[in-house]
């Protein structure tokens, strides 16, 4: 039974790397940037969602709005003061930018919250369900996974099916065109920074949920992790992320269950390897055919 | 009303300019363009004609000169305000979206035409429908006229070559212009695909009442339809006014043939 715990105990920490994964991949798919910053977006949606229900009464669901429009107004401000201008120059520029931006959010973090571990409140209290004698599921499990599962979809239906999904394909594909159409490239790539931020604040609140302790480091494992699912998955594919943030947080959980807590991230990275190593592109990934 | 909307011309240039670093590309480059008109833009290679088609369409910003359209002015306007406001373009080497469908090309097109919000989009308000389903009656109207409609769901990528061309010209028709440029449309084409080209460009122009600027080395397309001519070289006009005249101007046999 602890077989099933273990797996489900994964599904629900794959489902925090998803979004955060998600939110990766749609930022370079459509971007054409790695944002390093995006993990601390994490932080800074735990630590808003923190605060919001220590000083504002303490309702749930203002607390993760706060979080939520937080998160959104910072990345896509993080975006038109330090990615924008940049844009055009080398790839590694905006690599170091965001290297930058990442330890600007932290700094900032530790200045306001100190470096000591802040207990993250309980929001919801969910009763585990029991199943059987011994299979006992936490709430919050059943929670993040149903809530990755439903944004998800709805990210899938809004690219496809939507005309900014449209124009945010366009854009990724190439933008010199994509102008011409008429799309205006700023405002997708707005669109884009707010999506991913706001799934960052959803991860936030699910990060702090499960682990019940944030600090100014909180978002840069998970991000460093969320990175690698996305890349596993095949990076700027929008299921890859899923499907690659869900495996490594079954890999991890199902490791730090049968093998070694310590292990457990070596084991995710060595997984990671043995992948690129067969399939470079990751699990989705398209292969990106050489224009002649 | 009628009367002074034709006296102004789709496209009126003047004294367009612009400089990289110390080379002039394009100098005081002057055109004037009347709507309906089919016109050819020629000259040897690197004589600067990809560049006014960049600085028509914003991509690039001159250093002088004023661009009208139709009264309005552009100059100085962002890439996506002119695309939305009447100018239009096709690539040298295609650049269709070619992960997309042929539809989903030609709705790009759309994208200021069928307003609604992302909100609308991702709750499904009832806007939302109705402006999809306008936008794919619209896009499968237009590429029946190019006959592309069956294949609509395929990806760009998968079409043959002279489709894709068509296709260009179809998603470049989508966002309405009023002046549609051709960067080269024969390049790459057997004498009969630019035969069929040739007779496509002129059912677009009738069809859609479109004034056409094109950029063109294929002399034969050339002399076959367009009504008149600007050749560059070096950046500034060598000969401008009727095809045939301008092709007999020894001028221009000199630019193209050499001493």
């Amino acid at each position: 039974m602890s077989f099933i715990s273990n797996l489900i105990g994964g599904l629900s920490l794959g489902s925090i790397y998803a979004l955060i994964a998600l939110g990766y991949t749609m930022v370079y798919g459509i971007a054409k940037m790695l944002n390093f910053a995006h993990g601390d977006i994490i932080m800074v949606g735990a630590f808003t969602i923190f605060t919001a229900a220590s000083s504002l009464g303490g309702n749930p669901f203002v607390a993760i709005l706060c979080g939520l429009v937080t998160c959104v107004i910072l990345g896509v401000l993080t975006e038109k003061i330090a990615y924008k201008p940049l844009r055009g120059s080398s790839p590694l520029a905006v690599l170091i930018t965001a290297i930058g931006v990442s330890y600007f959010l932290q700094s900032v973090a530790l200045l306001i919250f100190g470096s000591t571990q802040r207990p993250f409140p309980k929001l919801f209290s969910l009763s585990p369900i029991r199943i059987g004698k011994d299979l006992v599921i936490k709430g919050e499990s059943i929670v993040t996974l149903g809530v990755t599962l439903v944004i998800m979809a709805g990210i899938m239906l809004l690219i496809n099916k939507t005309k900014i999904g449209k124009a945010m394909l366009a854009v990724s594909e190439d933008k010199g065109a994509a102008q011409l159409m008429g799309v205006n490239v700023n405002r997708t790539i707005s669109i884009t920074f707010a999506i991913g931020s706001a799934l960052a604040a959803v991860a936030g609140l699910f990060y702090g949920l499960t682990y019940n302790f944030i600090g100014p480091y909180t978002g840069s494992m998970p991000g460093i992790k969320a990175f690698v699912a996305a890349v596993f998955g095949g990076i700027g594919s929008i299921p890859g992320a899923m499907i690659g943030g869900i495996l490594l947080g079954v890999i991890e959980n199902l490791s730090k269950g049968y093998i070694s807590t310590e292990l457990s991230d070596g084991i995710v990275f060595a997984v990671l390897i043995l992948v690129l190593l067969i399939k470079p592109t990751g699990l989705l990934g398209k292969k990106i055919a050489e224009k002649v | 009303m009628e009367k002074t909307q034709e006296q102004t011309p789709m496209l009126k240039v003047e004294n367009l300019g612009i400089s990289f670093g110390g080379l002039q590309a394009v100098d005081s480059f002057n055109i004037e363009v009347q709507k309906g008109q089919l016109y050819g833009l020629i000259g040897p290679n690197g004589a600067g004609k990809t560049t006014v088609f960049n600085l028509l369409t914003g991509v690039y910003k001159p250093t002088t000169g004023r661009i009208l359209l139709d009264g309005e002015d552009l100059t100085g306007r962002s890439t996506t305000y002119i695309g939305r406001h009447g100018i239009a373009r096709t690539f040298q080497n295609i650049r269709l979206f070619k992960n997309m469908s042929v539809l989903d090309n030609v709705k790009v097109g759309f994208e200021h035409q069928y307003p609604y919000t992302v909100a609308e989009g991702l709750l499904r308000l009832p806007r939302y429908y109705r402006q999809e389903k306008k936008m794919v009656e619209h896009g499968m109207e237009l590429l029946e006229v190019f006959g592309l409609q069956d294949e609509a769901s395929y990806l760009a990528a998968n079409l043959p070559y002279g489709q894709q061309r068509k296709l260009e010209i179809c998603r470049a028709l989508a966002t309405r212009p009023k002046l549609l440029l051709l960067d080269e449309p024969a390049a790459g084409m057997n004498p009969n695909e630019t035969a069929e080209l040739m007779d496509t460009i002129l059912f677009v122009r009738e069809h859609f009442q479109m004034t056409i600027l094109l950029i063109e080395h294929d002399m034969h397309l050339v002399s076959g339809i367009c009504e008149q001519l600007t050749v560059l070289n070096f950046g500034t006009v060598l000969a401008q006014g009727e095809t045939a005249r301008v092709l007999k101007n020894p001028d221009v046999i000199t630019a193209y043939l050499g001493e």
